[in-house]
């Protein structure tokens, strides 16, 4: 049988991440523990009351844990995307000059990359979390299957918003300050450092309305069971519709940096 | 013709930050009016000194760049329209950096390339079979690139950029840094791929032991145009560089004299004169035996770095 030529991408990335599985250790660990921090914060906040934006105590262990496994897969605290280094490098003329869809090339080696984080990564520190608190564990594979699919979503959505900052490598010497500036905005619209649940009224529909909701929100709320039947369908077109809408950006831009390349290094 | 390039032009427009807020807009003509043709099976030698140009016209003709005027044809496809069926007919290899996948085997990154040029099951096979026994690189590819030699990546590269049986071959600096031996072993794989398969070759490079070894004609870049495009025997008698006579006197002394030749350099007992290349050498040495004890003399043909050297400066 012969594997269609991005999902070949995908897997020989994916098998570039085992190769570097050690480096993965430190995340692991860093993950779990910040999750345990977390969880001892929202455990004191939810004393003082029992329910805050239809999420009681369970459900926001559940978002903390879930959240800290999703920092792998959406790469919510780094880039991840190696455009920049091979701009500077050079070395990108070798990406230009391929008989392949440049975006979709990027894209497929991200799906590899996070196809072996949620393996690698995820597992552990939401493993740590159940054994340690009260998490709401899904019983029902349907609502895994659900999960699953609102996860995929979500790292579309991720590539997408982390691939228009990196594209910027084309314009900017140094693109670290646009990288880490949306770095920023994941950590902070994702609902990474403090729950979306918690974001006041209208700070709280604006994060919920913005694309970042795909990365952490979405996939918890499903995860809960809180979404089902046409709620889960609309919260899927959520996701999907961000993703179309920010792979669109990131094709104009690709097109834009096609037209005005500049080689680093000769 | 395979590469045809008409009045070929690429101008960028730089943006320098002249105050707080003020810039100022320059362009830069990086290649203008360039003319060139190459027909099929041609082994072409593309110099010039860094900055000529040589890099941003080559990008042109693979499709990575835009040309900002006339005319270019490759292969009989527009590049830059044409840029996917074009990738298919173009091989590329660098030799300052790798266009293999750092952290894969040589036999993954085989297989991508496999899948990315849609090259058929047999023909893959055949080609892959065929330049790893040329290259030799069976035991190789089982090892991830980042830990191959500069040679044998360089092979991997070759062979990398050879799979999907390419009608043109760019070549960037492909022997740079490699030893003795590996450069031999490129230069022959080079030259029989050439002769046997017919590939077009482009090579660009600052060893010009590559040109003298592999080309006949030579195109010599500077200032974004071509200054030189014919043979290399001719380009070595147009541009009259001295020849140097070597002589060992019995004993030291102070710079000869004599007539059509000057003295270029005294290291004991050793003087080297200049003189032109159409001058006798013969009656030269006999010049100097006739006024001076004469012990031994040799002759050096200006070498092709010395007359490129005169072309540029010229």
């Amino acid at each position: 049988m012969t594997v269609p030529l991005y999902a070949l991408i995908a897997r020989q990335s994916f098998r570039r991440y085992v190769a570097y599985r050690g480096a993965m250790l430190g995340g692991i660990v860093a993950n779990t523990v910040f999750g345990i921090i977390k969880a001892l914060i929202v455990t004191a906040i939810w004393r003082q009351r029992a329910v805050i934006g239809g999420y009681d105590l369970a459900d926001v262990l559940t978002y903390t844990f879930v959240a800290q496994a999703m920092i792998g897969p959406m790469s919510v605290l780094t880039n991840n995307l190696d455009i920049p280094s091979r701009v500077r490098s050079g070395d990108i003329g070798t990406d230009l000059f391929r008989p392949v869809d440049f975006q979709a090339y990027w894209l497929a080696q991200d799906l590899g990359r996070a196809a072996f984080s949620v393996v690698g990564r995820s597992v552990p520190p939401f493993v740590a979390g159940a054994l340690l608190f009260r998490v709401r564990v899904p019983l029902d594979p349907r609502v895994w299957a659900a999960f699953a699919v609102a996860v995929a979503l979500g790292v579309l959505v991720s590539f997408a918003l982390r691939y228009l900052a990196a594209m910027s490598a084309f314009w900017l010497l140094d693109e670290k300050g646009v990288t880490g500036f949306m770095n920023m905005l994941t950590m902070f619209f994702g609902g990474l450092t403090v729950p979306l649940v918690l974001f006041p009224g209208w700070l709280g529909d604006i994060a919920t309305a913005l694309p970042w909701a795909s990365l952490i929100l979405v996939p918890v709320n499903v995860f809960l069971g809180k979404l089902s039947g046409a709620a889960l369908g609309g919260a899927y077109l959520f996701e999907a519709a961000w993703a179309v809408a920010l792979l669109a950006a990131g094709r104009l831009v690709t097109i834009r940096a096609r037209q005005r390349v500049v080689m680093q290094g000769g | 013709m395979l590469i045809e390039a008409e009045n070929l032009s690429k101008t960028y427009t730089l943006h320098r930050k002249t105050g707080r807020l003020k810039r100022e807009r320059t362009t830069v003509e990086a290649v203008r009016d360039l003319n060139l043709s190459v027909a099929e099976g041609e082994l072409l030698g593309y110099i010039g000194p860094n900055g000529a140009g040589k890099s941003t016209s080559i990008k042109m003709f693979t499709g990575i760049l835009s040309p900002s005027g006339g005319t270019l044809r490759v292969a009989g496809l527009e590049p830059i329209r044409d840029r996917k069926q074009l990738a298919r007919r173009i091989g590329v290899v660098f030799g300052q950096r790798t266009t293999l996948w750092w952290d894969l085997p040589l036999r993954d990154s085989f297989a991508l390339l496999h899948r990315m040029y849609a090259i058929p099951d047999t023909r893959f096979a055949h080609n892959l079979k065929r330049y790893v026994d040329l290259l030799d690189l069976e035991a190789l590819l089982d090892t991830p690139v980042r830990q191959l030699s500069l040679g044998q990546r360089m092979r991997g590269d070759l062979t990398a950029a050879l799979l999907h049986d390419p009608s043109v071959l760019y070549l960037d600096e492909p022997t740079i840094g490699l030893d003795v031996t590996s450069k031999a072993v490129v230069r022959e794989f080079l030259a029989e791929l050439n002769r046997e398969q017919g590939t077009t070759i482009v090579l660009t490079t600052h060893d010009l032991d590559d040109i003298e070894r592999l080309c006949r004609r030579v195109v010599v870049i500077d200032h974004g145009t071509v200054a030189y495009d014919g043979e290399l025997a001719v380009l070595r008698s147009r541009v009259a560089a001295d020849r140097t006579l070597v002589v060992d006197l019995a004993a030291p002394g102070p710079p000869l004299e004599v007539p059509g030749a000057v003295v270029t350099r005294v290291d004991g007992p050793r003087q080297w004169l200049a003189f032109p290349a159409d001058a006798n050498a013969a009656e030269l040495v006999s010049a100097v035996a006739a006024r001076y004890g004469l012990v031994d003399v040799s002759i050096r043909e200006p070498d092709i770095e010395e007359v490129i050297r005169q072309l540029y400066s010229s």
